[in-house]
């Protein structure tokens, strides 16, 4: 192991747990402070981006399977998919969301907006498994 | 005019500036580098006209695609051992 | 050679001419009396807490009054991956099985 890389590694290894605490904030808090769910999702997987890109590949892989970053970005279009017919069940237009009668509780608080906090958390993981994916296709392609 | 006028205009001169140089530099890689500058410079200005949410994704999505452009050049150019 | 140079020069002058008139025509930054500051930027100012239960209003623009936009910009990201994968993955494996 060359010294470049076991600095590189080791502050790889510090940063990258607030990296991730920070992307989730930025998802979970979307209703309440700047931010939201698309720039959550970038910063979670600017995590794993880094991860790979300090330990490999084959290590980047380990940690997160190619199944997962499918599932997860398929399930996350269902996911808001079906959140919207929660309206259509009500009665009421696609995505609706005061509409159909959801507590909107306390404005200020995370539970606040109904939907939105859920809708956000599907955008989000959407993203974050899209930039994951197109990262390590362009890396483990053969040229 | 404010010290934040001011402020507001040299940085408006950086992004030209840096637009500038990614189109007639010559090492791709450098060019990413500068991309970097033009993006973050972007999202100063972003949150000086007060929308922070703007400033957030410009700077994450501006990095990501960084990366994701410099993984690009990193396949696709020759490189020197 | 040096006639084309002059023409060149000329047009790029008087584009920049007729654009920096273009900006100078512009309504000031953030004015309350801007045509884009209408009825609509009223009722989001005005209702989106009361209506979203959500402190920032970008977000209760995005996820709940323009949902659907949000679900089919999701798409488009899910059809671009898609699309990378078919050209970079699905290549390789037809090219072994050849």
């Amino acid at each position: 192991m060359k010294i470049r890389d076991l600095i590189l590694k080791r502050i790889t290894t510090l940063v990258l747990p607030f990296i991730q605490v920070y992307g989730f904030y930025v998802i979970f808090h979307g209703q309440i402070s700047p931010g939201g769910s698309f720039a959550g999702g970038i910063i979670v997987a600017l995590g794993f981006i880094a991860y790979a890109t300090a330990f490999g590949t084959e290590e980047g892989r380990a940690v997160l399977p190619e199944k997962v970053t499918i599932s997860a970005e398929s399930y996350g279009t269902l996911w808001y998919a079906l959140l919207g017919m929660v309206g259509i069940v009500k009665g009421v237009p696609f995505l609706a969301n005061k509409l159909a009668g959801i507590d909107l509780g306390v404005p200020g608080t995370i539970s606040s907006g109904g939907l939105i906090a859920l809708l956000g958390i599907g955008v989000g993981i959407r993203v974050a498994s899209t930039m994951v994916t197109l990262f390590f296709t362009m890396l483990e392609e053969e040229v | 005019m404010t010290m934040v006028d001011y402020g507001n205009i040299a940085m408006l001169f950086i992004l030209i500036a840096a637009s500038l140089t990614v189109y007639f530099i010559r090492n791709l890689l450098h060019a990413v580098i500068v991309y970097g500058v033009f993006s973050f410079i972007m999202a100063v200005i972003w949150l000086q006209m007060n929308s922070p949410d703007l400033a957030i994704t410009e700077a994450a999505a501006g990095i990501a695609t960084t990366v994701l452009m410099m993984l690009v050049i990193f396949r696709t150019s020759r490189r020197e051992e | 050679m040096k006639l084309r140079n002059l023409l060149v020069v000329f047009i790029a002058i008087s584009a920049l001419y007729v654009m920096l008139g273009a900006v100078a025509e512009l309504p000031p930054y953030g004015a309350p009396d801007n045509p884009t500051f209408n009825q609509l930027t009223e009722r989001y100012i005005g209702k989106a807490l009361e209506e979203t239960g959500v402190l920032n209003m970008v977000t209760a623009i995005v996820l709940d009054y323009r949902a659907y936009d949000t679900m089919f910009e999701t798409i488009v990201l899910f059809t671009a991956a898609l699309a990378v994968m078919v050209a970079l993955k699905l290549g390789e494996g037809m090219g072994d099985r050849k």
